[in-house]
């Protein structure tokens, strides 16, 4: 690509970074549609959105110009504890940014405080989630290679969710955490934990109380999500059934190759074919092996993400339905008394302002969600399906290629008996 | 007696087709034995055509279910075009009935690897097949595995010619009776409980030391290979099964979508068909477990025929150490010296020296012991020699065979798997079609 031009069609361009880990190619490019940095005040946040649901596709109105990638997991020892940091590069060419490349060590923590802010300063947006704490199940060992490399992979996947959301992408938190050598002082700074708390009573407190009335596109959403959540659990759940049967498949097969070169070894015609059998059987089990940690690697992960995906979701909404009841019990109380009611006009103005605010945040992230989940889990489906038929087809090979010279030694043998 | 030509070795031409299935692999090892032709086979068509269940009484009086099988025969003409086949002669047989043929033929046929019977229980079993002997799959590989029993005894240059075979083919009724007066069963009885005695034969035929223990290695490795395939079945089966369950889910999912629900949809049934295909793929691999248990058995039969060769040598050994012990007695009767110890000696040292007549009569009685040794030993010796002769041609003719039907064995298991491979080609290209409309 070369100059300013703006490419017609993002979409594609855009699917091909995604799936692109390395990040090694890419281009400096333009920036936002509108040419101008992101403001923070709600009226252009109103705009922008508009903006977006004009253009039929959702992620054309964005184009990346942020690039992280999550990297070189090490083990970091101090007095009090040990821990993995993880290299996080930048690379960028946003004016925001003093420079075009970054290259910090952040740890799991750090990824945790940055998701905190990112969903406390936007409450009804989807922040992608991140890799769970421990795992519960299998893993024991927290420094484990298998589970470091599972969790850099979603970090890595986690950064980049961000730095595609044309809102979150502008975020302080999320440039502070791309750039900052020294990340636990600024860390300090901001609203901490009191606010936090604060926040979870009035939720609760909004919560009991209940909410009038659900606006028909956020009760179907609702209901949407909470069978989406049963689904994507259950196929979950089967992916990780099929790989556990997989590996006790495995684990037997694995015994068949020995027990044929035993047998070849007391034979004397035989033991020519049942070598070959044995070495069939033996590469079959290589590319059993193979087959399953592709599905560990390549399924599992994506489809346990949405499962993620589908309880940040429906925690979003659940803000989004108490940003609406606070509205509702504040309206109410003005509907009712005759006291004060200039000054509780004007907060309710400001609720009822809110409301508009978190509901369009949500409507438009909901259906840029929506797009992301159906490219990711079609590409992960797709990729776990030609795995198989590759599986397939390689087996396949092995044994053809073991009738083959089985007809070739027969041949043989006929042309011996004849002379 | 009529010998079989052992020295083309016919090619079935099975080789190079890959679209065959197993089941028609087998039926080329069942052609070659045909096609090989005993006398006995060209006159003959022989099939194991039903299994029927019957109750009936038992020796104690109780009632009892079992089965028989329905045997066919037919002569074995060309059927010219547009005829109708003659209609078979028809008998039915007990399993039990088979094992005393069985046993008749070892015992008549001492030097012979008598083709053996399927199992008599099912064994090596993976969990989703019933160890029930009433179970219908299980009885239908039997009725193939006493088919095949048939035919291998019909088609063997010896035990074919045998008149109680072609009476258990020919005659339901008079049969027993028949096989019980040819008295097999007071030979069976010295034979068969001196295969179980320990005895030690002291110069062993290392051609039969050898083929014992090849014997056992095989036993070994086959009991081996087929606990490993049982388990590997078993956790094949687990694999496909959970595949099911993306059926389901993708179907209750589908109905949620809007843009994916189709794809989804559809590919739920291929999810399916998947699961479902591993029913009839791991039926198809017992006929080749089926094999290899027949020559699981086969072993069986071979050290049997080790063993008796050992008891006739050592019948042999013990001979000739008696005749050799008589020959040192007369010596020692003849020139007085007592080397050996004999009751009769020692009471004759006791009692004082017994009288020129009693001297010269047990020497005649030693004479006579001795002749009669000699005779024994040489009977004895052509004996062995005979079973060792007529042993080793039909060990000759088994080597070829097992050869020959494993290695058949063996392509009929890669075209099992290659089958296996091209339903999983299609069903997931199918899968990735749908996902790719998601």
């Amino acid at each position: 690509m070369s100059g300013q031009t703006v490419p017609a069609d993002f979409s594609g361009h855009m699917l091909d970074l995604d799936e692109d880990e390395d990040l090694d190619v890419f281009t400096k490019n333009t920036s936002l549609a509108d040419g101008s940095p992101m403001p923070n005040s709600p009226s252009s946040m109103v705009n922008q959105y508009r903006l977006e649901e004009d253009e039929e596709d959702q992620q054309g109105a964005f184009t990346k110009d942020v690039f992280v990638s999550v990297d070189n997991p090490e083990s970091h020892v101090t007095a009090i504890e040990t821990f993995i940091m993880y290299r996080v590069v930048t690379k960028t060419t946003r004016s925001e940014f003093d420079s075009s490349e970054y290259d910090v060590r952040r740890r799991y923590q750090d990824f945790l405080w940055l998701r905190s802010r990112l969903e406390e300063n936007h409450p009804t947006l989807i922040v992608h989630p991140l890799p769970e704490k421990f795992v519960m199940k299998g893993m024991v060992e927290r420094f484990n290679d298998d589970f470091i490399e599972t969790r850099r992979k979603a970090l890595h996947r986690f950064l980049n969710k961000i730095s595609e959301h044309p809102i979150l992408s502008y975020s302080q938190h999320f440039k502070v955490f791309l750039t900052a050598q020294d990340l636990a002082s600024q860390r300090k700074q901001g609203p901490g934990f009191l606010s936090r708390m604060g926040e979870t009573v009035r939720a609760v407190a909004n919560s009991v109380r209940g909410l009038r009335s659900r606006p028909e596109e956020f009760s179907t959403m609702h209901d949407y999500m909470e069978n989406f959540s049963n689904k994507i659990s259950s196929v979950d759940k089967v992916a990780q059934r099929i790989i556990k049967e997989q590996r006790e498949y495995l684990d037997e097969l694995k015994q068949y190759s020995p027990t044929y070169s035993q047998w070849a070894e007391s034979e004397q015609d035989l033991a020519e074919p049942l070598k070959a059998v044995a070495s069939c059987v033996e590469r079959c089990s290589k590319e059993t092996e193979e087959q399953v940690e592709h599905l560990s690697e390549v399924l599992v992960p994506t489809l346990h993400e949405y499962v993620l995906c589908a309880e940040t979701v429906k925690a979003v909404m659940r803000r989004r339905d108490n940003i609406q009841a606070e509205f509702e019990a504040k309206n109410e109380a003005l509907m009712s008394r005759k006291v004060d009611q200039e000054a509780l006009q004007e907060e309710v103005d400001a609720l009822g302002d809110r409301v508009e605010l978190a509901n369009n945040a949500l409507r438009g992230d909901w259906s840029r969600w929506q797009g992301s989940l159906r490219t990711d889990l079609r590409s992960a489906f797709i990729s776990a399906a030609e795995k198989n038929v590759e599986y397939y087809e390689k087996c396949l090979a092995v044994w053809e290629s073991f009738l083959m010279s089985q007809r070739e030694e027969s041949s043989e043998q006929k042309g011996e008996d004849a002379s | 007696m009529i010998m079989a030509d052992s020295g083309s070795s016919e090619e079935v031409a099975v080789i190079g087709n890959t679209d065959i299935t197993s089941t028609e692999s087998e039926n080329n090892i069942i052609n070659t034995m045909v096609e090989k032709g005993t006398a006995l086979l060209r006159k003959l068509e022989i099939n194991v055509a039903e299994a029927e269940k019957r109750t009936g009484k038992n020796t104690v009086n109780m009632q009892e279910t079992y089965t028989v099988y329905l045997i066919e025969i037919r002569p074995a003409e060309t059927v010219p075009e547009g005829g109708t086949p003659a209609a078979p002669d028809t008998l039915w047989r007990r399993y039990s009935e088979f094992e005393l043929l069985r046993t008749y033929l070892l015992v008549t046929y001492p030097y012979v690897i008598v083709p053996p019977l399927p199992e008599k229980r099912a064994e090596f079993v993976w969990h989703k097949l019933s160890a029930d002997n009433l179970d219908p799959d299980f009885v239908e590989r039997r009725r193939v595995g006493l088919e095949n029993f048939l035919l291998r005894v019909a088609s063997h240059p010896v035990l074919s010619n045998d008149k109680i075979f072609f009476l258990f083919l020919t005659e339901e009724k008079g049969w027993r009776e028949a096989v019980l007066e040819t008295g097999f069963q007071d030979k069976a009885d010295s034979r068969l409980k001196s295969l179980s005695a320990m005895f030690r034969v002291k110069n062993p035929d290392k051609r039969f030391t050898a083929l014992k223990q090849y014997s056992d290695e095989l036993n070994t490795v086959i009991s081996q290979l087929l606990r490993v395939r049982a388990r590997v079945a078993d956790r094949l089966y687990g694999v496909y099964k959970v595949h099911g369950n993306y059926g389901r889910v993708f179907s209750e999912w589908s109905a949620i979508e809007k843009e994916m629900g189709d794809g989804l949809q559809s590919a739920g049934h291929h999810m399916d068909t998947y699961a479902a295909s591993i029913d009839d793929i791991l039926e198809e691999e017992e006929h080749y477990a089926d094999e290899l248990k027949e020559y699981l058995f086969y072993t069986d039969a071979v050290r049997s025929v080790c063993r008796k060769h050992e008891l006739i040598q050592y019948e042999l050994e013990m001979a000739a150490q008696d005749l050799a012990h008589k020959k040192q007695q007369k010596e020692e009767l003849a020139t007085g010296t007592v080397r050996i110890f004999s009751l009769k000696g020692m009471t004759s040292k006791l009692f004082g020296q017994e009288s020129q007549e009693q001297r010269e009569s047990r020497l005649a009685a030693l004479e006579q012991s001795i002749q009669e040794g000699e005779h024994a030993v040489k009977e004895k010796n052509a004996e062995c020699q005979e079973f060792v002769r007529t042993a080793w041609e039909d060990i000759e003719h088994f080597k070829e065979q097992k050869d020959k039907d494993l290695r058949e064995a063996l392509i009929g298991y890669a075209i099992m798997q290659i089958s296996m491979c091209k339903k999983g080609i299609q069903v997931w290209s199918n899968a990735k079609e749908c996902f790719n409309k998601m």
